[in-house]
């Protein structure tokens, strides 16, 4: 009984806390994509224009976890199939922080454009029965600084 | 050393290749870290422990690459490619590669 009420509580509170912190993180992805609109990540190997440009491989890594509640609600969606949308969100998360991160490291060199974008993703924490814990997704690519 | 992920640099001429080159590392993170992050994924959020273990762990991985194309008489590094597995639970193995060229 003690052992339901704690799942139960833990539940609402990674609830309100998980959502609360998930959508602090989309303020600031979007605020920061506004920002870094100027530099375009392209996913083609050679430049529309050839100009002077020194090439450097710069990087954009982060690794972000889901919470209880919606590790509980993937567990409920396995069972009856169908979008997995709390796993959804948070490989969405994911993927736009590393970009943001890889086009954050480019700026700082002054680029003006970034080829040929890669994503990598792992999922490198697994929970309890095998369930996707925290991913991590790496976006390289490279910048194009002009001389 | 120039890295790139591209195939063909612009305005850039390559003489000769030297094959592929290459660099892995594994790590794992220590107790503590383990603790904060079992902490944090009841939460949700980004695992700082986590991003920070597998960037020093991807550095080292391109140092080796480097290291190896230096050995060669290499001057910049071609194609690279990063490749991420979690050959077991806690730990990450990071492993680089590309192709070693001399440029003109």
């Amino acid at each position: 009984m003690y052992q339901l009420i704690f799942i139960l509580v833990l539940l609402i509170v990674t609830y309100f806390i998980g959502t609360y912190l998930e959508k602090k993180h989309y303020i600031s992805i979007i605020e920061r994509e506004k920002k870094l609109n100027k530099l375009p990540a392209i996913a083609i190997k050679t430049p529309p224009s050839v100009g002077d440009f020194q090439q450097q491989l710069v990087l954009g890594s982060v690794t972000i976890s889901v919470d209880y509640f919606k590790r509980f609600l993937a567990a409920l969606h396995n069972f009856f199939g169908g979008r997995v949308t709390s796993y959804e969100t948070l490989l969405d998360r994911a993927r736009r922080e590393a970009l943001l991160r890889m086009k954050e490291s480019a700026a700082e060199q002054n680029a003006t454009l970034i080829l040929n974008i890669k994503y990598e993703t792992v999922s490198i924490y697994k929970g309890r029965g095998k369930s996707v814990g925290s991913v991590e997704v790496l976006a390289y690519g490279t910048a194009m600084i002009p001389e | 050393m120039l890295i790139s992920n591209l195939e063909i640099l612009p305005n850039k001429t390559i003489i000769k290749h030297l094959g592929l080159v290459q660099g892995s590392s594994v790590r794992a993170k220590h107790v503590g870290r383990d603790i904060m992050a079992s902490v944090k994924n009841l939460f949700g959020g980004e695992l700082v422990g986590y991003t920070e273990l597998l960037q020093e762990s991807r550095e080292e991985a391109m140092q080796r690459l480097e290291k190896q194309a230096e050995a060669l008489g290499a001057n910049a590094i071609i194609n690279v490619r990063f490749s991420t597995s979690s050959i077991a639970q806690g730990a990450a193995e990071i492993y680089v590669y590309g192709t070693a060229v001399i440029l003109e």
